[in-house]
C-alpha cells in the first residue's frame, strides 16, 4: 500500500535557517527548509533562474537566496521575489510527532 | 514585472480631490498629453518657476505614473528594477495638485472648443494644451511584421514581453531572438536579452553598428566585443519577411538566410507621433512645428520632446528636453529664453562597454583633421574632428572618461589650439601634470556642463543644490536627480561636493542593508561598545527590522563578531555563504570545486599524486592551475566532499580557502635559491607568510605575493599585500588589486629583515580585518581611509603596530585548525548528507 505522505525523518535534523535534500531515483532533488520560527517548507531544489541549489542558500524570514546569483525566492510559494520572475514548484509538508512528512504525489510530480 | 498599476478610476478619485481643492482659485488649465519624460519634465520645471500659476491635468497612455524611458535597457538588462526607473511617484502628482489620467490616452483635440476627449469618452477643457506624445517605433514594411511575437522597444509593456520570451525560452533550453537594428535601442535591447538567457541575433542593415554615432573603427571594435559575449551580430542584413504559423518563427533575409526566432524585436528607428497634432489641423513637417517657446501654430498649444520639429531639426536623444522644457517653461511664465537647438552626445549603456559619440566625424567637411589614439591591448579607439581648431566630433570606444570634457568642448566652440597636442590623452593630460586627478578635472569643468546626462543636471544646477544644503550624496539624489538613474556619473558628483564642501561632506551613510538604519560602522562600534556577541543580541538591540536579517547583513554580522571576539563568538553557520559553509566553491551547475593549500605555491609528488588519485577516484571532469598557484579540481558534489577532503588529508594538504572571505593564496617566484636575479629567499617568506596568515576570516578576499627581486614575477604589485625583495631588504606593498579595477599599490614602507615582513604584514591584515567594513577590499578600504592614515598606524606608530600583531596572532590561535579536517571526520555531517533518499515504486508514476 502507498501511503499519501513520504517520512523523510526529524524535524530536528534540519538546521534551524537551514535546509536538507531528498534525491529522488530518476528525478530531481527536494530541498526541505526550517525556518528561523520553526516552519517547514519543501521546494523543488532548484532556482527558477538557472537552476542553483536553493537548499544551499542563506535563509532568512520565509525566503531563501538562491546561492548562485542572489534571487530570493518565497519558500511558501516557490515564487520569486521583487522583480524577478519565475516559480520553483512547492511541496505539502508537515509534522507529526516530530516526523517530517512531505506529500508523496506532489513529490513525484515537482521531481519528474 | 511588479509594479503600480493606476487606472483611469483610481486616477480621478486621486485629482478629484486636488480639482475640489483648487476650485476656488480661478486658475488657468493647462492641459498635458503625454504622461513621458518631456512632458513631465516641462511640468517640473514649470512648477520650480510657479507653482500656482496653472491649474494641471496630464493624460497618459501607459497605465503607471512617469518613468524613466531611457533607463528601460538596465531594466531589461536585470540591473534595476521598475521602481528604480520611476521619476515621480503618485506622491508627486498628488502633492502637486496634479490630476494623472493614466491608461486612457487622448484620442481628438478640438481646437475650436479648447477641449480634448480620451479614448474612455472623457473631454476636458483647456486654456493651455501641451502635446508630448514623444515618437512611435518605426516598423519596417516587410510581411508578418504584424505577427504576434514582433514588438518593438520603447515601453515598459515591451520590456515585460521581452521578459516573458526569456522566460519561455528558458523552459525550452533557452530562447532565440533576433533584433532588427543595430543602433543605439537595438544593441540595448540585445544585450539584456542575451544577458536574459536568450540566443540573440542583431540584424543591420548599414555595415557599422550605430552607423549614426560611430565610424568605422569604433563599430568594428563594438562588433568584436558583443560577438565575444555570444551575440551573432549580421550586419549588411537585409530583412525579407517575417514567418511564422499565428506566431513568430523567424527572420527571412532577402539573401535567403533564414533565422530561426521566438520574438523578434523591431529597433530601426522612430517617428515622432504627430498624429494627434495633425488630426487637429497643427502645422506639422517631420515633427510638429514649433517656435522657440515650444509653442505650435496654434498659440494656445504647445509641444515639447520628441514628437517636436524645431528649426528643421527632430530629436530622438534625451539631452536636448532638457534645454527644451527650460525655454518651454520661461515662456508659460512670461519669460524670454529661446530654445537654439542642440548639440547631442551618445553614451551607450550596454555594462563593460564604453562608447561615446558626439558631433560630427563623418570627416568630410572641408579643412577637417583628425586625432587619433589607438591602444590596441586596452582595447582603447579615441578619435577627435577639428575644424580650424575647434572640436567638431569625438568617437571613444573602450575610456570614455574624457567624454564630458570633449563634448563641453565642443559645445562652447572653444579653440582648442594651445591644448592640440595633448588634447587626445584628456584632460588631466592636456591641463598639464599628466597625474589623473579626478577633483582638478570636475573644478575645471563650466557650470553649465553636463554632469548627469539621464536627468539633464549641469554642474552648476549641483552646486546649487550643496549650496542650499545637500551634503551627501542621497541628498543629491533627492534634491536633484544627478546620478540617480544609471549612476555612472556618481564620482562626479561625489567630487562636486568634495569640492564644494571640503570635510563636510556626510558620505555615503549607506545603511547596512534595507533591514536596518544603522551602516556598517555604526553596527561594529556598538557591537564592542555594548558587548554584544550573538548575531540575535545584535538585531534586537540595534532593532532590526526583519526576524532574522537577510543575505546581505548575516554574513556580515557574523564576521564582525567573529573579528571582535576571537575564541570566544560561535560562528554561525547558517549567515555563511554557501562557499565558506561547505568549504568549497560552489559551481553553476552546483557541484564544488575544491582547492588544497600549496605553502608559497610550493608542491611535492606525495601532493600531486594524492590529488591525481582524487581526480580519478571521484571522476573530477577537470583540473585547472589557478591565478594563484594552486590546483583547482572540478565537478566534486557535496556528499564526496568529506571523503575528497579525507583524501587529501591523508598526503598533509588542508583547506586552500580558495572559497573565503580570508587569507586566499601567498604566490611566489623562486627567488634567491635558484634565480641568477634573485636578492632573498621570496619563496621561503612566501611560505612562512602563509604559514602565519592562513584560516584567517576578512572582510573579503586577501591575497600576497612575494617577489624575489624588483623584476617582480610574482606581480606582487597587484595584491593585498605584496613583498618585492631588493638588495638591501624587502619593500613592502599594500592595497592593489587585480579584478575589474586594476591598481597597482601604494609603498607601505622597506624594512630591512624578514621578521619585520612578517611583522608589519600581520599587522597590516589587522588592521584590514579590524577597520574595513565588510565586502570590501583592501584596495577601496585603502582609498577611502587614506595611505596616510595606513602608515601612521603601521609604519609611524610601533607600539600600535606590535598590538595590531598580537590581536592578530591571538586570533590565529583560534582560527588555524584545517576545516577540512573536522569536516572529514564527521562533523557538520548535515551539510553534507541527503536527509533521505525517495526510490518511487515504479518510475511511470513519475511522468
Amino acid at each position: 500500500m502507498i501511503g499519501e505522505w513520504l517520512d523523510i525523518g526529524w524535524a530536528h535534523e534540519i538546521p534551524a535557517r537551514g535546509s536538507r535534500t531528498v534525491p529522488v531515483e530518476g528525478g530531481e532533488e527536494i530541498a526541505v527548509f526550517r525556518t528561523g520560527d520553526g516552519k517547514l517548507f519543501a521546494l523543488l531544489n532548484r532556482c527558477p533562474h538557472k537552476g542553483g541549489p536553493l537548499s544551499q542558500g542563506i535563509v532568512h524570514g520565509h525566503s531563501v537566496a538562491c546561492p548562485l546569483h542572489n534571487w530570493s525566492i518565497a519558500l511558501a510559494t516557490g515564487q520569486a521575489q521583487g522583480e524577478d520572475k519565475g516559480c520553483t514548484p512547492t511541496i505539502p509538508v508537515k509534522i507529526d510527532g516530530g516526523r517530517v512528512l512531505i506529500c508523496r504525489a506532489s513529490t513525484l510530480k515537482a521531481a519528474a | 514585472m511588479d509594479f503600480q498599476e493606476y487606472r483611469a478610476g483610481e486616477a480621478q478619485a486621486v485629482g478629484a480631490e486636488s480639482a475640489s481643492r483648487s476650485a476656488a482659485a480661478p486658475r488657468e488649465h493647462l492641459v498635458l498629453i503625454g504622461n513621458g519624460m518631456a512632458g513631465c519634465r516641462a511640468i517640473e520645471e514649470l512648477l520650480a518657476r510657479d507653482p500656482a500659476r496653472y491649474r494641471i491635468t496630464i493624460f497618459g497612455a501607459e497605465p503607471h505614473v512617469n518613468y524613466n524611458r531611457i533607463m528601460l535597457s538596465p531594466v531589461l538588462a536585470g540591473e534595476k528594477s521598475f521602481d528604480d526607473i520611476l521619476i515621480n511617484g503618485p506622491d508627486w502628482y498628488r502633492d502637486s495638485g496634479i490630476e494623472l489620467i493614466a491608461g486612457d490616452p487622448v484620442t481628438a483635440i478640438d481646437r475650436a472648443a479648447r477641449t480634448v476627449t480620451s479614448r474612455a469618452g472623457r473631454t476636458v477643457g483647456y486654456d493651455r494644451l501641451l502635446i508630448a506624445t514623444g515618437s512611435d517605433p518605426f516598423i519596417i514594411p516587410v510581411p508578418g511584421n504584424d505577427l504576434p511575437g514582433v514588438i518593438s522597444f520603447r515601453d515598459m509593456k515591451d520590456v515585460d514581453a521581452m521578459l516573458m520570451a526569456a522566460e519561455a525560452g528558458k523552459a525550452q533550453g533557452g530562447g532565440s531572438a533576433v533584433v532588427i537594428g543595430g543602433g543605439l535601442l537595438g544593441l540595448e535591447a540585445a544585450h539584456g536579452l542575451t544577458l536574459r538567457g536568450m540566443k540573440v541575433t542583431v540584424l543591420h542593415l548599414p555595415g557599422t553598428l550605430m552607423e549614426r554615432q560611430l565610424d568605422e573603427a569604433a563599430g568594428w571594435l563594438l562588433k568584436t566585443a558583443l560577438e565575444a559575449r555570444g551575440q551573432t551580430i549580421l550586419t549588411g542584413a537585409d530583412t525579407a519577411e517575417i514567418y511564422g504559423d499565428g506566431q513568430v518563427e523567424g527572420v527571412r533575409l532577402k539573401d535567403g538566410r533564414e533565422i530561426p526566432a521566438s520574438l523578434v524585436v523591431m529597433a530601426v528607428g522612430i517617428r515622432p507621433s504627430v498624429a494627434l497634432a495633425r488630426a487637429a489641423g497643427l502645422e506639422v513637417g517631420r515633427g510638429i512645428r514649433v517656435d522657440d517657446h515650444m509653442v505650435t501654430s496654434d498659440p494656445a498649444i504647445l509641444a515639447v520632446g520628441e514628437c517636436v520639429e524645431h528649426d528643421g531639426q527632430v530629436y530622438g536623444l534625451v539631452a536636448p528636453l532638457w534645454d527644451m522644457c527650460r525655454s518651454l517653461a520661461d515662456g508659460l511664465t512670461g519669460r524670454a529664453n529661446p530654445y537654439r537647438g542642440s548639440v547631442t552626445s551618445t553614451k551607450l549603456k550596454v555594462a563593460g562597454l564604453d562608447v561615446f559619440s558626439a558631433g560630427d566625424f563623418s570627416g568630410a567637411g572641408a579643412g577637417c583633421e583628425d586625432i587619433v589614439l589607438r591602444d590596441a591591448s586596452r582595447g582603447v579607439y579615441k578619435r577627435l574632428v577639428l575644424q580650424e581648431d575647434r572640436i567638431i566630433g569625438a568617437v571613444l570606444y573602450g575610456d570614455t572618461a574624457d567624454g564630458s570634457w570633449y563634448f563641453d568642448l565642443l559645445r562652447k566652440g572653444e579653440s582648442v589650439a594651445g591644448l592640440r597636442e595633448s588634447l587626445i590623452f584628456g584632460q588631466a593630460f592636456a591641463s598639464g601634470g599628466g597625474q589623473a586627478d579626478p577633483k582638478a578635472a570636475v573644478a575645471a569643468l563650466s557650470d553649465d556642463a553636463e554632469i548627469c546626462g539621464c536627468n539633464g543636471v549641469s554642474k552648476g544646477q549641483v552646486v546649487s543644490c550643496i549650496a542650499k544644503g545637500a551634503r551627501s550624496l542621497d541628498a543629491v539624489r533627492g534634491a536633484c536627480k544627478a546620478s540617480a538613474s544609471c549612476g555612472s556619473c556618481t564620482s562626479l558628483v561625489e567630487s562636486l561636493l568634495v569640492l564644494t564642501l571640503g570635510d563636510e561632506v556626510q558620505t555615503g551613510p549607506k545603511t547596512m542593508c534595507p533591514c536596518t538604519s544603522f551602516t556598517h560602522d555604526d553596527v561594529r562600534r556598538e557591537i564592542v561598545a555594548q558587548g554584544m556577541t550573538s548575531i540575535p543580541e545584535v538585531m534586537q538591540r540595534l532593532h532590526w527590522t526583519t526576524p532574522d536579517g537577510c543575505a546581505s547583513c548575516r554574513p556580515a554580522l557574523n564576521y564582525y563578531l567573529l573579528c571582535a571576539w576571537p575564541g570566544d563568538y560561535v560562528d554561525d553557520q547558517q549567515s555563511r555563504f554557501v562557499n565558506e559553509r561547505l568549504h568549497a566553491n560552489i559551481q553553476k551547475d552546483g557541484t564544488y570545486s575544491v582547492v588544497p593549500r600549496m605553502w608559497g605555491g610550493l608542491t611535492s609528488p606525495r601532493e600531486l599524486r594524492a590529488i591525481a588519485d582524487v581526480v580519478e577516484k571521484y571522476n573530477a571532469p577537470m583540473i585547472k592551475v589557478t591565478g594563484g598557484q594552486r590546483l583547482d579540481i572540478f565537478g566534486i558534489r557535496k556528499e564526496d566532499l568529506p571523503a575528497v577532503w579525507a583524501d587529501l588529508n591523508a598526503a598533509g594538504m588542508v583547506s586552500g580557502h580558495a572559497y573565503g572571505k580570508a587569507l586566499r593564496t601567498v604566490k611566489t617566484c623562486v627567488g634567491s635559491e635558484w634565480c641568477r636575479f634573485g636578492t632573498q629567499d621570496s619563496t621561503g617568506l612566501g611560505v612562512r607568510i602563509e604559514q602565519m596568515s592562513w584560516g584567517s576570516w576578512m572582510p573579503h578576499k586577501f591575497k600576497i605575493a612575494v617577489s624575489g627581486c624588483p623584476r617582480n614575477c610574482a606581480e606582487a604589485t597587484i595584491k593585498d599585500f605584496g613583498v618585492v625583495c631588493v638588495d638591501s631588504g624587502y619593500e613592502l606593498h599594500v592595497a592593489g588589486n587585480g579584478g575589474i579595477h586594476v591598481r597597482a599599490t601604494d609603498l607601505l614602507c622597506k624594512v630591512a629583515t624578514e621578521q619585520e615582513a612578517l611583522d608589519y604584514c600581520a599587522a597590516f591584515i589587522q588592521l584590514y580585518r579590524e577597520e574595513a567594513r565588510y565586502l570590501e577590499r583592501t584596495a577601496p578600504w585603502v582609498e577611502r581611509v587614506g595611505i596616510d592614515h595606513v602608515k601612521a598606524r603601521i609604519v609611524d606608530d610601533g607600539i600600535g603596530r606590535e598590538a595590531l600583531r598580537a590581536r592578530f596572532l591571538h586570533s590565529q590561535s583560534f582560527s588555524q585548525e584545517d576545516p577540512w579536517a573536522q569536516r572529514a571526520a564527521g562533523g557538520a555531517s548535515e551539510q553534507h548528507a541527503h536527509m533521505a533518499q525517495f526510490k518511487p515504486v515504479s518510475m511511470e508514476e513519475m511522468a
